[in-house]
């Protein structure tokens, strides 16, 4: 018993279970970010004004973007990939309700752009 | 072994009591539910200026809008200058794990000189925003306010609508005001944790959990910087 409580007690906050992220991955992170954030200047500057790619499939392509960025700042940034599963569920499973509201509100948005009078 | 005396036994997987299932120190749970909650503010902003937006036939053009770097041009360089402050921001994110890193190898040093990088960092951005925002006033925007039909001509692709105007302005200004806001209070709070930890408080507690701690706040605000970036500049 005594060897697990020692395994809990408060000394392994401070210095422990923080195995995974060192210098070398915190810099291949900021890597990563910065060339998604390269890629979305290149699809805004060149590739949507050069008819490449219409604006709607650009749209797509920034949030996907976007959501990638956002799950390498939680994950490694926040250090959420790091904890216990408990913590990530009861972190994430809550956007649910975003989701939701995210349609509610298009689908109301897209009743008004039918609806409203022109101005 | 009888059923009574499996009753007496003590039990040990980690929801059973007596110590906390996420091994996570409280303080640091109680930093992810705040976050949780600011995440909740932004998104019902950021999703109010969706309908906002998809609901209206005309949107002023961000490529059209944002085309200045204050002090260099005025005209003639879209998104260059929110380029700047979204690199500015990511840059400012790396030196604060950077800081919780020399947290947990105890470096004092390290932890202070990353600190003081990130506090630069933030305020480098808010400069930047303060000088979006004072060009975005002398064209004419503002809460309530919208440019003149002749400057609006330029802004707009298709057909110019005043109302789609009047919305732009007062949801840039509110949700990127309340990102800065976010911006500034945290530049305050690592200033003060920069202060406490010179002082050598953390060296005597024996852990930078606090680091940690304001570093969640951190990254979460270059979180939320991700997607005003996403939403007001690029879509």
């Amino acid at each position: 018993m005594s060897e697990i409580h020692t395994d809990h007690s408060h000394d392994e906050h401070a210095h422990g279970e923080h195995a995974g992220l060192d210098k070398k991955k915190i810099w291949q992170v900021f890597g990563i970010l910065l060339a998604i954030t390269v890629i979305e200047f290149i699809i805004a500057l060149v590739l949507i004004p050069g008819g490449h790619m219409p604006q709607h499939i650009g749209n797509f392509v920034y949030i996907a973007l976007t959501l990638l960025k956002a799950f390498y700042i939680v994950a490694y940034f926040m250090h959420l990939k790091y904890e216990k599963v408990g913590l990530q569920v009861s972190l994430t499973v809550v956007f649910v309700f975003i989701f939701y509201f995210i349609v509610l509100m298009l689908i109301e948005g897209g009743y008004l752009h039918l609806h409203m009078p022109l101005v | 072994m009888s059923s009574l005396s499996q009753l007496d036994q003590v039990k040990t997987t980690p929801w059973s009591g007596g110590r906390s299932p996420w091994s996570v120190e409280y303080g640091k749970i109680m930093m992810w539910f705040f976050l949780v909650s600011d995440a909740f503010t932004f998104s019902s902003l950021l999703i109010y200026y969706g309908a906002q937006r998809f609901s209206k036939f005309t949107w002023p053009d961000p490529d059209l809008v944002f085309q200045s770097i204050p002090g260099i041009t005025d005209s003639g360089a879209p998104l260059v200058f929110v380029g700047i402050m979204t690199f500015i921001l990511i840059m400012s994110s790396v030196t604060m794990v950077l800081a919780v890193e020399a947290g947990h190898r105890r470096s004092k040093k390290e932890v202070v000189w990353w600190m003081i990088a990130t506090i630069i960092g933030g305020l480098m951005f808010l400069g930047c925003q303060a000088a979006e925002w004072t060009h975005l006033f002398h064209e004419g925007f503002g809460w309530g306010k919208i440019p003149t039909m002749e400057t609006l001509h330029h802004l707009f692709t298709g057909e110019v609508s005043t109302v789609s105007a009047l919305q732009f302005s007062n949801l840039f200004f509110t949700i990127t005001g309340f990102h800065g806001f976010h911006v500034f209070s945290g530049v305050i709070i690592n200033i003060i944790i920069l202060c406490m930890t010179i002082n050598g408080t953390f060296e005597k507690r024996g852990h930078y959990l606090m680091v940690e701690k304001v570093g969640l706040y951190w990254h979460f605000v270059d979180l939320v910087w991700v997607f005003v970036f996403t939403f007001f500049y690029l879509v």
